[in-house]
């Protein structure tokens, strides 16, 4: 079990071990957030419990369309920055096609984040093959902090669930993720992920929610016979 | 209530605390389900909550600041909270307290990090019986760091008050209307020690050496009051870890 640090907490004294949720002052290395502290060989970094999301480059996440402007949309992706996905970033644009008939408002797409200014003005793209904009499937939001679990080491979870339940799985890292597939079987998905969120830092999670997954498939079965 | 003829006899105070005693404290996070991080707090007959809310966007527009988030901060107390009705709405004494807590937060808090952002931090005083300022900054440091917002250390206030002539930690009402001084603290705790004093105000006088021993017997004081904070944010998340 890791142990709890709270903002303040003094986790090392060489500061070129200085990870995440960490800051420096003096020689000393003190946690800046609550988490789980992780310490490696040669890193020390706080894990997030709790928190709003802070978009970063290289993000994949789900937006929803807040605005439609003459050269864009403005996305809401729960954070406390909007989103800008500019017309040119957008595949699906062609000379003649206003940007309300692509998008309008209300309509989610999932996009990655490709820049971030000073002033924390975000730009997003939809040229990647991961992005599409959002017109059936389901929607479920969870704690930002706990999207690294739903996904799971080099994705063992998210793959887990998308081999068992035969459905098309999207995580944004956001607190967004998108399913898609069979209805029984996204209910059943929808219900795992809100396990990995309340469970999310007990150990061998995995083997549970794959318990889990067997336990509710086995039900559909006997429903369907 | 009338002034008490002795604040201290036998060395004991009118509830029976001796001077160097804090009164009892309760705390409970997470007590809000609709905030980013809430608290509720008790010291003595203190009731208050506190919720925090954000990094969020800003509204209205013009406040925001394009190089760090803003902080709000709301002390505001219900009309029930003291023995005569108080108008509701903020007055005088609660924008000033809003104002010098806000700024004792500013201290620790990392703005930096959120630009064109806002943190909102209310609190509300249910019930008071002196040192509601300091209650509050207590349940709102606890009420961040359940938001999971940066901060350099936590924020740990007490107060101490002077009444015949003895330095008394955390005065309760007959104290703090009647004593001859009055002085609240906020400490920043980093490491597991005081780092400095975020808030220090004064009401009524004191000597270069009563304040040095205050200073002493605050510390003391909010160490007690820190490892609580600590203990009860603590209890909340090892609870949600283990629940297997």
């Amino acid at each position: 079990m890791r142990k709890i640090v709270l903002p303040g907490d003094l986790i090392s004294t060489n500061p070129k071990v200085a990870g995440y949720g960490t800051y420096i002052e003096g020689d000393k290395v003190y946690a800046k957030i609550l988490g789980l502290f992780d310490e490696a060989e040669n890193s020390a970094k706080v894990i997030p419990l709790k928190g709003k999301y802070i978009p970063s480059i290289g993000d994949t996440v789900i937006g929803i369309v807040r605005e439609v402007t003459a050269n864009g949309w403005n996305l809401d992706i729960n954070s406390p920055y909007q989103a800008f996905l500019p017309l040119t970033e957008n595949p699906e644009t062609k000379p003649g096609k206003k940007p309300n008939d692509i998008l309008d408002l209300g309509d989610a797409v999932i996009a990655k984040v490709i820049n971030i200014d000073p002033r924390m003005r975000v730009t997003v793209t939809m040229k990647d093959k991961i992005c599409r904009a959002i017109r059936f499937g389901r929607i479920v939001a969870i704690n930002p902090a706990r999207i690294p679990r739903v996904i799971g080491k080099k994705g063992s979870m998210i793959k887990l669930l998308k081999s068992e339940l035969d459905v098309q799985i999207v995580a944004g890292q956001n607190g967004l993720i998108w399913l898609n597939g069979d209805r029984r079987k996204i209910s059943i998905a929808e219900e795992a992920i809100y396990l990995i969120e309340e469970e999310a830092h007990t150990e061998g999670l995995t083997d549970r929610v794959a318990e889990f997954l067997r336990r509710r498939k086995e039900c559909l079965a006997q429903k369907n016979s | 209530m009338s002034r008490p003829e002795k604040f201290i006899i036998d060395g004991k105070r009118l509830d029976g605390r001796t001077p160097d005693q804090l009164r009892p404290i309760k705390i409970e996070v997470d007590y809000l389900k609709r905030a980013d991080g809430s608290c509720y707090l008790e010291m003595g007959k203190n009731r208050v909550v506190a919720a925090v809310y954000g990094p969020r966007e800003v509204h209205p527009r013009h406040l925001q600041d394009p190089t760090k988030a803003i902080i709000r901060y709301r002390y505001n107390m219900a009309p029930f909270s003291v023995e005569e009705r108080k108008r509701p709405g903020p007055d005088r004494r609660s924008i000033e307290i809003s104002k010098v807590s806000k700024e004792a937060f500013e201290a620790v808090i990392m703005k930096e990090l959120f630009p064109r952002s806002a943190i909102d931090i209310f609190v509300e005083v249910l019930q008071a019986d002196a040192g509601s300022r300091t209650a509050c900054i207590n349940a709102a440091s606890v009420a961040l760091v359940d938001a999971g917002i940066p901060m350099k250390g936590i924020l740990t206030s007490v107060a101490v008050a002077k009444v015949d002539g003895v330095l008394v930690l955390d005065p309760m009402k007959e104290e703090d209307n009647y004593g001859e001084a009055d002085i609240p603290f906020a400490f920043l705790i980093r490491g597991g020690k005081i780092e400095s004093i975020a808030l220090l105000q004064m009401d009524g006088k004191m000597t270069k050496e009563e304040i040095k021993e205050a200073i002493n017997l605050a510390k003391k004081g909010a160490m007690e009051i820190y490892q609580m904070q600590r203990e009860a944010i603590m209890k909340k998340f090892i609870e949600e870890g283990e629940n297997e």
